[in-house]
């Protein structure tokens, strides 16, 4: 099994925000909640670049970590999941993620948070595969069918990429050579304690 | 033959041909200005960070929240929560638990030295003996349920298994949410009905030096209606409490325009930290009211203590309420048979 990542090549990212509509799309995710989202550095200044950031599924997770009733688990695939039956809202896991992914709905106590959402990498939750109960809670899993994060595979620029670790760090690669600069793999450091030389 | 004017034009011609040629290495090198690679670079951006700030943005949907891309501070939380605390609270707790023991194995359960007199004086009415309760009762469930969150998955998951121990999590979490309401109405009501009689004052300094009497048998410092221990216990839940409320009034309403991630992992670290002190104090507070001193429990159980007891921990408070003309009665089923 691969271990899969997600690389935001921040110098083509045009921040048209497909990739969240596509997201919010492909799972129904509820109202007020983003599981991606596209961050504009330096707006409107020399060096301007655009983001796409979800959930980097992190080596170690920091969420997973601090889980009060450890609901998460990564699959074969290193992508991070969690269960939202065991989920009991308190807030830590948004805490302690460094890219602001885990989010809640308002519907706890005094409409304070309710069972944590966060990007699935198309992957669903601990239900059976492709049921509805799974599709509900997490949205659809693309993984299951075989397919990649929509996100990813409609990026109109193939800024955002997704897919084995090796291979879309190699096409960054080669990127960065071609036309000679890279912004850097957004987030890699943190997420994975790697980066990619350029 | 040309005009002076077309002189003039010809040099100024060549003039203007001379400058470009001059300039021109500079034009080449602001060509080569690549406005395209000179972007923003993550590294770079990350190291210029200080402590507890964000990597962000703008974001075209309409939640602030939104424009964090990368706050390394999450880390240092992770850190705090997952090393930190669970130092900070096992040195708390346990230590105190130790300190406990070790204590009623030297010194053992503080007696009444001049024996039960069956000659009781009230000591707290009903409505002392409600508030405290009630502060009490709630704080037992709110240490229990907050102790279960952050120490639970090491302690008691192991036990139940996930499934059930998060159900166990998810009902602590809302008796942790809807007791916190009774309980800082507990502490308003404590404030009110005892502050009076816990102003520190001279007396307090006399038994604090005689160590309070806890350490020598058969020393029994004078003290009024609460002694220099008991103000400590008094201060420390008013000012504990008020600062646990305070901290769990953010992390109760998280959606309060002031609970941003950085106020939130703030409030979170105070009311960790506090909550595992005011626990490991209220321990030794139940252990002196209870298991550690004879006749202590009364006070807080019926209410009537035993007038031997109160002469000897209270003394110049049974003398105040002599002076009011409430006077030790002997209780209907206080003596023997025989």
């Amino acid at each position: 099994m691969a271990r899969v990542k997600f690389l935001c090549d921040a110098d083509r990212c045009i921040e048209c925000n497909a990739c969240v509509t596509a997201c919010k799309n492909e799972h129904d995710v509820p109202w007020g909640i983003n599981r991606r989202r596209v961050v504009t550095i330096n707006d409107g200044k020399p060096g301007e670049r655009s983001v796409s950031m979800a959930c980097m599924h992190c080596t170690d997770a920091p969420c997973a970590a601090v889980c009060p009733v450890s609901c998460f688990y990564t699959t074969a695939d290193a992508v991070v999941l969690h269960s939202k039956d065991l989920c009991i809202g308190c807030g830590y896991c948004f805490y302690a993620c460094p890219f602001g992914a885990p989010q809640y709905p308002k519907v706890g106590n005094f409409g304070s948070r309710g069972k944590m959402d966060k990007c699935t990498y198309c992957a669903g939750g601990p239900e059976a595969d492709l049921t509805s109960a799974e599709y509900v809670k997490y949205g659809s899993n693309r993984l299951a069918e075989g397919k990649l994060p929509i996100c990813a595979e409609m990026c109109s620029t193939k800024s955002l990429l997704a897919g084995d670790g090796d291979i879309i760090a190699s096409i960054y690669k080669e990127r960065v050579m071609k036309r000679g600069y890279g912004s850097g793999a957004w987030g890699w450091k943190t997420a994975y304690k790697e980066t990619i030389a350029s | 033959m040309s005009s002076p004017r077309s002189l003039i034009n010809t040099i100024a011609a060549a003039l203007v041909i001379a400058f470009a040629w001059t300039i021109s290495p500079a034009a080449a090198q602001n060509n080569n200005f690549n406005p395209t690679a000179q972007a923003v670079n993550e590294d770079q951006l990350l190291n210029a960070l200080k402590s507890g700030d964000r990597l962000s943005g703008r974001v075209s949907i309409p939640d602030p929240k939104s424009a964090s891309l990368i706050q390394p501070a999450g880390q240092e939380w992770r850190a705090f929560h997952q090393n930190k605390l669970p130092l900070i609270g096992g040195v708390a707790i346990l230590g105190m638990l130790a300190a406990l023991v070790l204590f009623y194995l030297v010194r053992g359960r503080i007696r009444v030295d001049s024996g039960m007199s069956g000659v009781t004086i009230t000591r707290f009415a009903g409505i002392d003996r409600f508030v405290h309760w009630l502060t009490a009762g709630c704080f037992i469930i709110l240490a229990l349920s907050g102790l279960n969150v952050s120490f639970g998955r090491m302690v008691i998951m192991p036990l139940f298994g996930p499934e059930a121990f998060a159900s166990l999590a998810a009902y602590g979490k809302l008796a942790h949410n809807y007791l916190a309401f009774p309980f800082m109405l507990g502490l308003a009501l404590m404030f009110l009905i005892w502050v009076k009689d816990n102003i520190p004052g001279k007396i307090d300094l006399d038994w604090i030096k005689a160590g309070g009497g806890l350490f020598s048998k058969g020393a029994h410092p004078p003290a009024k209606r609460f002694n220099a221990g008991q103000k400590v216990v008094f201060w420390i839940v008013i000012v504990g409490g008020v600062a646990m409320s305070v901290s769990g009034w953010f992390l109760l309403f998280p959606y309060l325009p002031a609970a941003g991630v950085s106020a939130l992992q703030f409030w979170t670290t105070i009311h960790a930290v506090l909550a595992v002190l005011f626990v490991a104090a209220m321990l030794a507070h139940a252990y002196i009211g209870s298991v550690g001193m004879e006749g202590a429990f009364d006070a807080m159980g019926s209410g009537e203590v035993d007038l031997n007891w109160a002469k000897e921990h209270h003394a110049l408070w049974v003398e105040e309420e002599k002076a009011r003309g409430r006077a030790p009665a002997t209780p209907p089923h206080a003596m023997p048979a025989e």
